[in-house]
């Protein structure tokens, strides 16, 4: 039961909602825990859900998610049981996979897409693999019909922007700030927002790195977002509730954070989509730094996501 | 066997990257080896790097700069010595070059150097560095302190423990000495670290990487600023042998004092290669990981902190922890110019195991009053073995790296003296 990237986003856009993307490591705490762990999240509001498969050493993940991985890995997960796991989770939303480049190279990264689009994935994420060194995944993902899923940094210029726009499927996944991955409550910083202004494309804008809270989420939206990433603010949940009697409770407080996050962002869908500014500003000034929400009436207008 | 053929001696950094390399491929490749695999954050730093080290590598100001203080703060250039008494006993002439009288005891202080001068011209404030025995962090700490940078070097815990007195120094030096406890606490997981604090403040850092590795132009860069090394032993030995040695032998963790000696020597065909790494225990496994450091003699393709190159890895692509009794070499991956050469069979990978490397460390302190690092007391062990079946021909270069004051409390620990 595949649901792709653009059929899903397409369809919140009918309903002029902003998407939850939750991220949690598979195999944290057990593979067993993962399918439950998972359609918890969906009854949440999780509107895609991103998969982690551990690596050993996850060099932009924070303390949370390196500490998930290595329970993950130490409970058993490898890629294989990873496959196995996805193919058999039975959720009508979009899934993507996210690991890091040396797994998908020793697996073969043509074996590895075939396999994640015959378990039913819909995207791939690799943080450490830039577009210069992606062109065997890329071209795998062409033949396999599976998002490659870019990351576009603050720190990424002009010129690396539709370098990466160019190569990237599914959605672009915009980093709030610099730094790795890691809750970060507060409020969303101007990096974000600048960032969501200076990007533009057809593509679903996700932002991502240090989301957290349900306001967090609003403001993302109101400012253009068309999805806000949540992780270890997930994952957090899980590494508190290890405890193989307290499965339901997990379960209770990780769909609660969903319906939380997801409210937010329904919240926000109103006001983003009635405020179009004038176009041509400069997203430095901090007068337009809201900029973004013109492209989200790009995006509004915009009927096609994505290649695939 | 006759000695080598005799090329032109070069100077000292007239230029760093001389074309006395093989031909590679693109920027960065070192045939399949390299690139730059790293989060899209650090692109743009990377592209800052190589753009500022290829406008700086020839210009005449920078190069006077470097010279001036690798000769009037680092102490070059660091002698060839002719070692006499292990000439004596292994029958063949054995010279040592002598990268332990660098300041700061080891060859780390070339590259440092280097890296701290193009981060003050890049307008960098603040540096990071990864080191393991700690020879790499004092380095770093000592150009942090004579250049004006706020200094955070990452050390694994284990390496925290048995290289104290390296940690004591940084620290003198106004070095921030952050322990890490993640993978096996040693350098693997110290890199990992400095690579997310370089990820998160990214703008006014400079990551000040210790060896050959990582993502492109790193192992270039480092390889450069190292041949210093090679430089001089050609053109002194050359002086004092009218000919090129027949081999050249260095330790490999990285392999940056390897590829540092080796580089200038590339061209130079009939002199031969040797890279020895941490045998460790023996080139042996156990489920989570090997008990050497052995990624050029065992390891597989794949790519890890950086670079496509060879690592030690389980069947399903997770890195394994490393090990050695040399918290140097102790590390799972290697430069990936190194893993090419290694390939073509330019170099030739070997090993030493921890209680060779011990055996070679007190034999060089009682034969010739020289306490090598245990590092670098890896390449002397080889040398013992290869010097008995004849492979090293007649004259030897050996790359004594660094000196073994650091070390003492772990040799007596081992030696059950403490």
């Amino acid at each position: 039961m595949t649901v792709e990237i653009s059929g899903k986003f397409a369809a919140l856009r009918e309903k002029g909602e902003g998407a939850l993307i939750a991220y949690v490591m598979a195999g944290d705490p057990t593979p067993e825990a993962t399918p439950k762990i998972v359609r918890a999240l969906v009854r949440g509001g999780a509107d895609l859900v991103e998969l982690g498969m551990p690596f050993s050493d996850p060099v932009a993940d924070g303390p949370t998610i390196q500490a998930a991985g290595g329970r993950a890995l130490e409970a058993g997960m490898n890629p294989g049981r990873y496959f196995e796991l996805v193919a058999g989770l039975e959720v009508d939303v979009p899934l993507i996979c996210m690991t890091y480049y040396n797994l998908i190279f020793h697996y073969g990264p043509e074996a590895f897409v075939k396999k994640c689009r015959d378990s039913g994935i819909s995207g791939i994420i690799v943080p450490d693999l830039p577009v210069e060194e992606a062109g065997e995944l890329t071209a795998a993902c062409g033949r396999h019909s599976v998002a490659p899923i870019f990351l576009i940094a603050p720190t990424t210029p002009e010129n690396r922007v539709e370098r990466v726009l160019s190569e990237a499927g599914g959605f672009i996944y915009l980093l709030s700030r610099l730094g790795v991955t890691g809750a970060h409550p507060g409020e969303i910083g101007a990096s974000a927002k600048a960032l969501l202004a200076r990007v533009g494309t057809n593509l679903p804008k996700a932002v991502g790195f240090g989301v957290s809270t349900a306001g967090q989420a609003e403001a993302l939206i109101r400012a253009g977002a068309d999805a806000v990433i949540v992780g270890s603010a997930f994952v957090n949940i899980i590494a508190s509730n290890q405890d193989p009697e307290e499965r339901e409770e997990l379960e209770k407080q990780l769909e609660a954070l969903a319906r939380e996050l997801k409210t937010g962002i329904r919240n926000a869908a109103g006001a983003a989509a009635e405020t179009v500014p004038e176009s041509g500003q400069n997203p430095e000034l901090p007068e337009n730094r809201d900029r973004g929400l013109e492209n989200r009436s790009n995006t509004e207008k915009f009927v096609q996501y994505g290649k695939i | 066997m006759t000695g080598a053929t005799i090329s032109q001696p070069q100077t000292n950094n007239s230029e760093l990257s001389e074309s006395t390399g093989p031909e590679f491929g693109t920027a960065g490749k070192y045939g399949k080896y390299g690139g730059q695999y790293v989060p899209e954050v650090l692109m743009p730093a990377l592209e800052e790097l190589e753009e500022a080290y290829e406008k700086y590598k020839s210009d005449p100001e920078f190069l006077k700069e470097l010279d001036y203080y690798l000769k009037e703060f680092g102490g070059r250039e660091t002698p060839l010595y002719y070692a006499r008494n292990l000439s004596k006993k292994y029958g063949l002439k054995v010279y040592l070059k002598r990268e332990d009288l660098v300041h700061g005891g080891a060859h780390k202080l070339n590259n440092a150097i280097g890296q701290a001068l193009l981060a003050k011209h890049m307008g960098k404030k603040r540096l990071v560095a990864e080191t393991g025995a700690g020879q790499h962090g004092t380095a770093t700490a000592m150009v942090g302190a004579s250049f004006g940078f706020e200094t955070v070097v990452y050390m694994g815990a284990r390496d925290v423990e048995r290289q104290h007195p390296n940690v004591y120094r940084m620290e003198l030096m106004g070095t921030e000495v952050k322990p890490v406890h993640s993978g096996s606490s040693t350098l693997k997981d110290a890199i990992n670290e400095a690579l997310r604090d370089w990820v998160t403040n990214v703008e006014d850092t400079h990551y000040l990487i210790g060896s050959v590795v990582g993502a492109h132009p790193y192992p270039e860069i480092v390889r450069d600023f190292q041949s210093v090394i090679g430089k001089e032993a050609r053109t002194q030995v050359l002086e004092k042998e009218g000919r090129l040695p027949d081999s050249l032998i260095a330790c490999a963790g990285g392999g940056s004092n390897a590829m540092g000696l080796f580089y200038p020597f590339l061209k130079d065909k009939d002199v031969k290669m040797f890279a020895v790494e941490a045998g460790g225990k023996g080139l042996t496994y156990t489920k989570k990981a090997a008990l050497h450091s052995a990624s050029l003699c065992v390891g597989t393709e794949g790519v890890l902190q950086g670079a496509r190159t060879k690592i030690l890895q389980d069947k399903h692509g997770q890195i394994l922890e490393s090990e050695s009794i040399s918290a140097g070499l102790d590390y799972s991956g290697v430069g990936p110019e190194l893993a090419h050469l290694s390939e073509t069979g330019r170099v030739q990978a070997c090993y030493a195991i921890d209680e060779e490397a011990l055996e070679a460390f007190h034999e060089l302190s009682r034969l010739e009053g020289i306490i090598p690092a245990l590092e670098s007391s890896h390449a002397l062990a080889y040398l013992k073995k290869a010097a008995e079946s004849g492979e090293l021909g007649e004259m030897v270069v050996v790359n004594l790296s660094g000196r073994g004051d650091k070390d003492l409390d772990s040799v007596f620990k081992l030696a059950g003296r403490v």
